[in-house]
């Protein structure tokens, strides 16, 4: 890396990010959490975020809608496992593009307003969507039964190669099958490829455009610059992060189902940005973490397990514990979620990155040195 | 940014008050977080336990099956692990249980809620795989996540025990070697519901369909539709709703005027105990058209749905897989220990999520190994009895139970919240078996077993 390209601090941020991704196996082991599966969505939402912030973080416009080009990402992607071939590269490459051109057609209509209303256009869009998935569209999305892959698909490229397989077809990287830590890593490469470009999207004439239409729209356009082109480019490129992201997520695991559509699944990556740090760069990524986190952890614990866990209190304050506890996990983690959106909300309103900053500067208080650093994107 | 102030990042996180949660739920897990070995096929199980990952959905259209099911799940495995009165262990034959867990290895179970939604049961499916070690999974209440979980499954070499699922789709067209199904069928259901329809309503029908939107609604809306239309019915229409939908109304609205005699509802759970009263509520049934009663049909009717229309079902016809009120041995031992552990009749998902635990345990016994090929083959064509629906066959070709179907109708005179439904008839094994190869579909192959 040339450092006349990058400051050293977006080059130390990069490449810190790289080591704890790639480590991440390894660390989150003890948490419960080093298992591909939820390590992988940690990757693939973690791409979703970096995305969304770009919209949200740099641009100010709060996109209530961003499942839609999840979704279509999934869509696609499937239908070129289904159609061309086993390989991933084709299905996420048409993904991006895909979802990239519908994201190009939403932003063009609901770019027309800005605030609220630009949130419940898009809002209203990923809801249409997702009906039209649901219970429209059915042929090409298969509904509420999902689309899968199947071994009478067609598969043309694959075929013409003369290349079979034995029992489920399984996605493959030139030939690999890429499932467990295989497609941990694959989709690792892409959150780091991908953060290094919003990176690069934050620090240029391009994003300082985006911030300065953040911070005051109008004065922008006074001074004589039309700045729906910018508004509508990050609208795109968010859009086609969250058409790759879709992707990844179904070509590690070939199943495509409408919920991933549905409007709490853009809820779902706003409370993400919002909780780890709107406009920074790793906020959105940490927040994704820390959400698919809790909801695997959470999610999957019940009263049984709770019961096991408190065994050691007395009678009855146990079953006590274990009734107000259970509450809180199982099906109802979303009211832990609630719970900590709030507090982080009131007592961190910068999300977790402000947090980080909090305590940085404490250190660097009570270390007595002065701080060089500074913070990245913002 | 450094990796130490990403250290503190999460240091910070539990200190802002989640470190109690993080407690609660970390600690469990690493107790319970099974071996990674794998050996010579997926979640080999090497220490004492073994356990069973239960896909349930505990939200959405199907909860109050779901909860049902749970409560099946957790009584099977308290009977495998010789606790309790033992339930249809001392009925099922032949049998190969002991009572001492499954090969002497205690059967514990982790679960997760799949939301009645088949993105999030197939996720769920993953996680009990991948982090709890979990040599097979069940469970499920839709067609939709069976078909999902039941793909995954075959990926993984896991063995996919499924629970409640009607769609033909489950052991036609998507049939895979490593899922298997108990319960019956949309085309079983045309089968035996369709000579009492027509007997009681005549050849001369006009119906019109109102069919929950994925592929069990689709494959049963096709198996009645097959099955009147062989009366002489004539369909009006078929209209397709989405699962979890609350208000009918809509839909409703344009029956009055479609010249139809006969409202068919292809819902299940929630869906249908909203659909059917609100269908009753606009006087569809106290209707005359073409110059006959409007009659309702529901063509997969259980006690918990039943229970939940309340009066609307009273008279209205459909099939069941089993009812708690049949009187041979079986279904007598089981209702009496579901009964006697949580105070309520075990509804037609409790009864198929049970036998299929029991139908696991025993055949793992039987093949003396967790290896699922040899599982799979100790499954494949193998003949029981005792559980409640006579002789019953696990057919090799399709993985689809063979075993007698019942015709239902809504009790008009119950006499408990439970006795909502009548038996009607029971149709024998022999007429509700069919030919596996109308619906295709592939098994794929058992062997070599997939590495998860």
């Amino acid at each position: 890396m040339n450092p006349a390209l990058m400051s050293r601090n977006d080059l130390f941020l990069l490449l810190g990010f790289t080591l704890v991704v790639l480590a991440m196996p390894i660390w989150l082991a003890p948490f419960g959490a080093g298992y591909p599966d939820l390590l992988q969505r940690f990757m693939i939402y973690g791409i979703f975020a970096v995305g969304f912030n770009i919209l949200f973080g740099l641009t100010g416009y709060l996109s209530f809608g961003h499942a839609a080009f999840f979704g279509v990402g999934s869509y696609t992607a499937v239908w070129s496992l289904k159609l061309l071939t086993l390989d991933a590269i084709p299905a996420l490459f048409f993904a991006v593009i895909i979802s990239g051109l519908f994201a190009l057609v939403i932003g063009f209509l609901c770019l027309r307003r800005s605030g609220i209303y630009f949130s419940i256009l898009t809002l209203a869009f990923a809801q249409m969507s997702y009906n039209l998935a649901y219970s429209v569209l059915t042929p090409i999305t298969n509904g509420e039964t999902g689309l899968q892959l199947t071994l009478s698909d067609p598969r043309v490229i694959d075929a013409a190669v003369g290349h079979t397989f034995v029992g489920q077809p399984i996605p493959t990287l030139l030939g690999t099958p890429i499932g467990g830590y295989a497609g941990f890593y694959f989709c690792a490469g892409f959150l780091i490829i991908t953060f290094f470009i919003a990176q690069r999207i934050a620090g240029s004439p391009f994003g300082m455009m985006l911030k300065a239409i953040k911070s005051n729209q109008t004065r922008m356009q006074f001074t004589g610059f039309n700045t729906r082109p910018y508004a509508l480019s990050a609208f795109v490129i968010s859009g086609m992060y969250a058409g790759l992201a879709g992707a990844l997520l179904a070509v590690t695991d070939p199943l495509a189902g409408a919920e991933r559509m549905q409007w709490t699944a853009s809820g779902e990556v706003v409370l993400m940005t919002i909780l780890g740090g709107v406009g920074t760069l790793v906020g959105p990524v940490i927040g994704a973490w820390i959400i698919k986190y809790f909801e695997n952890i959470l999610s999957a614990l019940n009263d049984n397990i709770l019961a096991r866990f408190f065994d050691f209190l007395p009678d009855g304050v146990d079953t006590f514990f274990v009734k107000v506890i259970g509450k809180f996990v199982g099906d109802g983690w979303h009211l832990t979620l609630g719970l900590v959106f709030v507090i982080i909300v009131i007592f961190l309103p910068g999300g977790i990155m402000e947090g980080v900053r909090r305590v940085a500067a404490m250190f660097d208080r009570s270390g007595g040195k002065t701080s060089t650093r500074t913070q990245a994107a913002e | 940014m450094t990796l130490l102030k990403r250290g503190l990042t999460r240091r910070r996180v539990m200190q802002t008050g989640m470190a109690g949660i993080i407690g609660a739920g970390v600690a469990p897990i690493m107790f319970t977080r099974g071996a990674w070995a794998q050996e010579d096929f997926c979640n080999n199980p090497t220490g004492d336990t073994v356990t069973i990952g239960l896909n349930l959905p505990l939200t959405g259209a199907y909860a109050e099956e779901g909860a049902d099911e749970q409560k099946a799940y957790e009584l099977a495995i308290a009977h495998l692990n010789g606790e309790g009165d033992g339930g249809l262990l001392n009925v099922l034959a032949p049998s190969a249980l002991k009572g001492n867990g499954i090969l002497g290895k205690k059967v514990g179970y982790v679960s997760s809620d799949s939301q009645t939604k088949s993105d999030v049961a197939r996720a769920g499916a993953t996680r009990m795989i991948e982090r709890d070690g979990a040599i097979m999974i069940t469970g499920g209440s839709s067609s939709g996540e069976a078909i999902a979980v039941q793909g995954l499954c075959q990926e993984k070499g896991i063995i996919f025990m499924a629970g409640l699922t009607h769609s033909n789709d489950t052991t036609g067209k998507d049939k895979r070697r490593y899922g298997f199904r108990h319960f019956f069928n949309a085309y079983q259901s045309g089968i035996a519901l369709g000579p009492v329809l027509g007997q009681e309503y005549g050849a001369d029908r006009r119906a019109y369909h109102l069919t929950a939107d994925y592929t069990w609604g689709w494959t049963q809306e096709e198996s009645i539709k097959a099955a009147t239309e062989a009366l002489g019915w004539e369909t009006v229409a078929a209209v397709r709703t989405p699962l979890g939908s609350t208000d009918y109304s809509q839909y409703l609205t344009p029956i009055l005027n479609s010249g139809a005699d006969v409202l068919i509802l292809n819902h299940y759970g929630l869906d249908m105990v909203n659909s059917l009263p609100q269908a009753v509520q606009f006087g569809l049934r106290d209707r005359q058209a073409n110059g006959k009663q409007f009659q309702i049909v529901t063509p997969l009717v259980s006690e918990l749905m039943a229970k939940g229309a309340g009066e609307a079902m009273q008279g209205v016809f459909g099939t069941s897989n089993w009812h708690w009120n049949l009187q041979d041995p079986g279904s007598i031992a089981f209702t009496k220990s579901f009964g006697a552990a949580y105070g309520s009749p075990p509804s037609q998902a409790a009864h198929t999520a049970y036998v299929q635990m029991l139908l696991y345990a025993d055949a793992v016994e039987r093949a003396g190994t967790f290896y699922p090929p040899e599982v799979i083959k100790a499954l494949e064509g193998h003949e029981f009895d005792g559980m409640g629906n006579g002789k019953t066959l696990y057919r090799a070709e399709d993985h689809q139970c063979m075993k007698s179907v019942l015709v239902v109708q809504g009790n008009e005179a119950p006499t408990s919240e439970f006795d909502v439904l009548n038996v009607v008839q029971e149709v024998d094994r022999e007429t509700t078996t069919y030919d596996p190869s109308i619906f295709g579909g592939e098994l794929g192959p058992a062997e070599p077993a997939p590495l998860c």
